[in-house]
């Protein structure tokens, strides 16, 4: 019989209608409908959430391996996408 | 691939400047090592501090206090599910986690190696072990490691409401007949020396160096020594021993005006180590229950997984 260790799933929960799905810790589960029940006894016992997803933590393609910075340096140099970067005059409104 | 010393340095950098490790960040070894360490026995100490409430489960003597304790006990099994979670971020499986703990290469907190005698012991465990575990706690969600902070911070949410049922419960007994106040005191002067040894040996003054403090400290997984963390605990809790009018066994303790804290009679640190080395009144009954409880499961995990391959398999020739 199968002593293999149950697959690993993510755990996201939407805490309430209008806010999006967060990532809130990982658990073992045999399937998904069972990884479905167990996030909800592990991650929402007081409430904390109004729907569940889970995701087999395999199937999950990170950025670069190693969280270094050269994946996301593009956007560094580039501070003019940002509304700071432009001066306007106090007297022009609503800008 | 950069050097050791240019990755070690990029470590440092990220800790020094109290920022968070994340999994797949380069740390150094005993750095991992460490905090698996620490993590594992932080999550067995959760399930089998199961053990010494659940004993109590079906002698509650109320359905509310019943239904209370039933769900402080399924948030102990979910804080331990929280933390191994977290020390599986390092790269060592559940399965490896808990081989370690049933065959005693990893520890669990030696507290969960008293016995729970009476009622009373179930509101003591609440008010003085949660309440120490809290203290130790709360500096923890501020810990290096981002995974544990996290597990930490959902942790001690939770947390309060064990103590404050805890103390509400013991309330209910010095409030109550002159036995079930005796109980009270009794449950008080077996556990309040357990509870001070739950911080760990003293680590400052002459014995700063040699334990794991420093450089735990050095990490960012560790924000205050074992001996501030058992003072704050001390000062928290004295007062609330006068509103519940029980007496600390402690006759040296009393305020000090001049550091601003209790003085009080430390716990005996050579019992702390003998019952840490398995020489405690429960070690080998607590271990024997979590094995006979891990096999004595092997067939629903089985049948699960059975299960989870059948419909897999189903699912593929439907699809075929």
């Amino acid at each position: 019989m199968t002593s293999a260790e149950w697959p690993l799933w993510e755990v996201f929960v939407r805490a309430r209608r209008g806010l999006s799905h967060l990532h809130v810790g990982s658990l073992h589960a045999p399937d998904a409908a069972m990884a479905v029940r167990n996030a909800r006894d592990v991650y929402t016992r007081r409430g904390e959430g109004v729907s569940i997803w889970v995701v087999p933590s395999d199937q999950i393609t990170a950025s670069s391996p190693d969280e270094k910075d050269a994946f996301f340096d593009p956007a560094g140099d580039k501070v003019y996408r940002h509304p700071t970067f432009y001066e306007v005059p106090a007297e022009a409104k609503h800008l | 691939m950069a050097g050791t010393d240019e990755r070690e340095a990029a470590f440092y950098a990220i800790v020094d400047s109290d920022g968070r490790i994340e999994p797949r960040d380069d740390m150094p070894e005993a750095y991992r090592k460490t905090l698996i360490r620490q993590i594992a026995q932080h999550a067995h100490s959760e399930i089998i501090g199961m053990q010494p409430e659940g004993n109590w489960i079906s002698r509650a003597p109320s359905l509310r206090r019943k239904a209370i304790l039933l769900a402080k006990v399924q948030d102990e099994a979910g804080h331990g599910l929280y933390l191994y979670a977290a020390a599986e971020t390092l790269g060592v499986s559940r399965d490896q986690l808990l081989e370690l703990l049933h065959t005693r290469r990893q520890k669990y907190s030696s507290i969960f190696n008293y016995p729970t005698l009476t009622w009373a012991d179930v509101g003591a465990i609440g008010w003085l072990v949660d309440g120490a575990a809290i203290t130790n706690q709360v500096p923890l969600t501020r810990c290096s490691y981002g995974p544990y902070a996290r597990a930490m911070v959902r942790i001690c949410k939770e947390e309060s409401f064990h103590q404050r049922q805890g103390f509400e419960s013991l309330l209910t007994l010095t409030r109550g007949s002159a036995a079930q106040k005796a109980m009270a005191q009794d449950a008080l002067d077996r556990w309040w020396y357990p509870s001070l040894a739950m911080f760990g040996p003293p680590d400052t003054g002459e014995q700063v160096s040699g334990g794991h403090t420093e450089q735990s400290m050095r990490w960012g997984i560790k924000r205050f020594s074992n001996d501030e963390l058992r003072q704050r605990f001390v000062d928290m809790t004295v007062p609330q021993s006068e509103v519940l009018g029980l007496t600390i066994p402690d006759p040296d303790l009393r305020w000090n005006d001049e550091r601003g804290h209790y003085d009080f009679t430390a716990p005996d640190y050579d019992e702390l180590f003998r019952v840490i080395k398995g020489d405690g009144p429960c070690n080998a009954q607590r271990l024997a229950h979590r094995v006979a409880a891990h096999t004595e499961g092997a067939w629903v995990r089985e049948a699960a997984a059975a299960y989870a391959a059948k419909q897999r398999a189903k699912t593929q020739t439907e699809a075929a």
